[in-house]
């Protein structure tokens, strides 16, 4: 086996596999190490006899996971997630050339409920003037009162004070944006959370959000109409080839990659980390190896530093197996349904990420849903989601952890003092938005700057010559 | 995107199908260099581990009218501390499992390949065992350490094709990839590589100016 190097530039720690392969290109020397067997830790797809035994919802002995098909025909997200066509992240992939090794495919539809219980209902949300104009979500005046919102939206410009109502854009609040349109409610519900992508409502009494809600809204559009029917896209055989593309692309760059590796310390000068020990476990029944190596800095997803983050919330989520197409959204094979916090007496929104044998993430005629929230309440998880579970219909079933929920964490400091720069886990949203303002975050604390994505492979050519 | 065009296609009598190969083997026994000969035709013996390439191409005629397209998977140094994904085995329709002839452990190491390949890859795909670096024998033989017929006697139990190669001097390199590209099910490319078209998969390109500008009614 090959001498690791005695130095590296970083050395990077479990589920920040876009940082790595960010980093490689631009030249550094990286060693990426995790505890896990496979890459991207909880951010990995799994078969479905892994997640039979992950959460153990099955009498010892019995093998329930036989009458799904062939356990290695289905790829099931452990976090669940869609990239926003012309968000941050296929920006990233396109701009890195990880595209090459995925295939994409389109999510077919967004949904949003309005209502709760018996009452509730399930519409398309509206990308664009003519589908408001459509929409059963508003009445006949509020839609023209939407078209005339979202057609300003098309035309605002943020330097151009004429586009601004007469409002003073950077002071005013959302709320006041909303008022000069005079929408009701129920529109303000589904703009804010199923377009602008909020989990809670405190964008709209909050001064100066209204640029970047009227920036979250753009996106949405611009990425409904890069591809037609949804602003999702989602990779084939599930997210998990992400980390996995990631790696490919920082080996490729000279990366070095180490599964299975425990960090057995962290070592350091002073107050600054500057190297680790760990051990390799070998799978193929050789010894474990132990080596020692220096590093610049450290990037590192929080549970390898429990002590230097904070759990800022509890997220909730369960995986179902479904064997038809979710209630109201015309048979798609694959959505996601916002359910606004409000419309069903909650502080946070619940969302569903439903993909199916479309994207090779299971076999024929069964589809994947993924509900999730952030806690509310220390008990009653199961009731929290409760809401997310009507739409699902008949469930075959039902994956949750039973026990205590998946704590988020965000780091305690910015990591210039003691060189370990920590990301934030993975959120309740159902899209990279928030994972990729965080990359640029962590990169941009222990860069230095800010994270450029266009122009960072200059000059390489990443393919052959015909 | 050079690896997404129709993955197999006849037009009058002439057939062009396209296929993912994926190499194997320990660090240090020629993966690379055996890539550089086929695709490029060159040797350089002080090669350093794999950078740069995400994968080559190279395309053999294999009768007038047939022309087969291999899209090569380098380990990109993946294997050194066995962490090559899933992903690359993914829809790989054949692969060449590489050991030293001079090495006599590299054997064993391709032989855990094999396994690996059978648990992770498609049932039909078609291996190729390659005893690689046959000029050092030739040269030296009191450095074979791996006798030819005792792989072979492998390859053949296990169902593979076998060769031993030289990078350097370019012995068997062609022969190994045409002998590949003949066992292929030619008439069967396309479904076999859900990479290659045809899928209704999406298409990321960079934006061109003005896709972002317009907002929502941009349409």
């Amino acid at each position: 086996m090959d001498d690791i190097a005695p130095e590296y530039d970083v050395i990077v720690l479990g589920t920040a596999d876009k940082l790595s392969s960010v980093l490689s290109v631009k030249g550094k020397k990286v060693l990426h190490i995790d505890r896990n067997d496979h890459y991207g830790g909880e951010a990995a797809s799994v078969n479905i006899e892994t997640l039979f035994k992950k959460y153990g919802n099955y009498t010892k002995g019995e093998e329930p996971w036989k009458k799904y098909g062939r356990v290695n025909d289905w790829n099931i997200d452990l976090v669940p997630k869609l990239l926003m066509s012309c968000g941050e992240l296929t920006n990233i992939l396109v701009s890195t050339d990880v595209t090459r090794y995925l295939e994409f495919k389109q999510v077919a539809g967004s949904y949003v409920q309005q209502g709760s219980g018996a009452k509730a209902t399930v519409a398309k949300v509206p990308s664009d003037a003519g589908e408001a104009l459509r929409s059963s979500l508003m009445g006949i005046f509020e839609k023209r009162r939407m078209k005339s919102f979202i057609e300003w939206v098309g035309t605002f410009d943020a330097t151009d004070s004429a586009s601004h109502k007469g409002l003073n854009i950077n002071t005013c609040t959302m709320k006041d944006v909303y008022d000069k349109f005079g929408l009701e409610a129920g529109t303000r519900d589904f703009i804010g959370h199923a377009m602008a992508l909020y989990q809670t409502d405190s964008y709209i009494s909050e001064k100066g959000t209204a640029p970047e809600t009227i920036e979250r809204i753009r996106l949405y559009g611009n990425s409904v109409s890069r591809y037609g029917k949804s602003p999702y896209i989602y990779p084939l055989y599930g997210l998990g080839e992400l980390p996995q593309g990631f790696a490919r692309l920082s080996a490729i760059y000279g990366g070095t990659y180490m599964l299975n590796t425990n960090i057995d310390e962290v070592l350091y000068e002073g107050d600054k980390a500057v190297g680790i020990k760990a051990t390799m476990q070998d799978r193929g029944g050789e010894e474990p190896m132990k080596f020692t190596t220096k590093c610049k800095k450290i990037l590192a997803d929080p549970s390898y530093f429990p002590s230097k983050a904070q759990v800022t919330g509890q997220l909730l989520k369960a995986i179902c197996i479904l064997n038809h197409p979710l209630a109201g959204t015309d048979n798609s094979d694959s959505c996601q349904l916002i359910i606004p916090q409000s419309q069903v007496g909650r502080n946070h929104d619940i969302y569903i990420a439903v993909v199916s044998s479309a994207h090779n993430v299971c076999p024929k005629g069964y589809y994947i849903a993924i509900v999730s929230t952030i806690a509310e309440t220390s008990a009653n998880h199961h009731l929290e989601l409760a809401p997310g579970f009507e739409r699902l219909g008949k469930i075959e079933e039902k994956f949750m952890y039973q026990g205590p929920s998946i704590p988020l964490y965000e780091p305690l400091e910015s990591g210039v003092n003691d060189n370990i720069f920590i990301s934030k886990s993975y959120d309740a949203t159902s899209h990279f938005e928030t994972t990729t303002d965080d990359v640029k975050d962590i990169y941009r604390r222990a860069e230095g700057h800010d994270l450029v994505v266009e122009g960072l492979r200059e000059g390489t050519n990443l393919v052959g010559e015909e | 995107m050079a690896a997404r065009g129709p993955a197999g296609s006849r037009v009058g009598n002439s057939r062009f199908a396209q296929f993912k190969l994926v190499l194997l083997g320990e660090s240090a026994v020629g993966k690379s260099s055996i890539v550089l000969r086929f695709v490029k035709d060159q040797f350089d013996s002080y090669r350093e581990s794999t950078i740069g390439a995400a994968f080559l191409t190279q395309t053999i005629s294999l009768d007038e009218n047939t022309t087969v397209k291999f899209e090569i998977w380098d380990t990109a140094g993946q294997e050194r501390y066995k962490s090559l994904a899933p992903m690359y085995y993914r829809n790989a329709n054949c692969a060449v499992v590489v050991y030293d002839i001079t090495q006599a452990a590299s054997l064993d190491k391709a032989k855990q390949w094999v396994k690996e390949l059978q648990r992770q890859a498609n049932e039909n795909i078609i291996i190729a065992l390659a005893g690689n670096k046959l000029d050092l024998v030739t040269e030296q033989p009191d450095k074979r350490a791996i006798q030819t017929a005792d792989a072979e006697a492998y390859a053949r139990e296990a169902g593979l094709l076998f060769f031993e190669t030289s990078a350097k001097t370019a012995e068997n390199v062609r022969e190994l990839f045409t002998s590949i590209a003949k066992k292929l099910p030619l008439d069967q490319a396309g479904p076999r590589n859900p990479r290659s078209g045809g899928r209704g998969g999406v298409e990321l390109r960079p934006d061109t100016p003005g896709t972002q500008a317009g907002g929502p009614c941009s349409c």
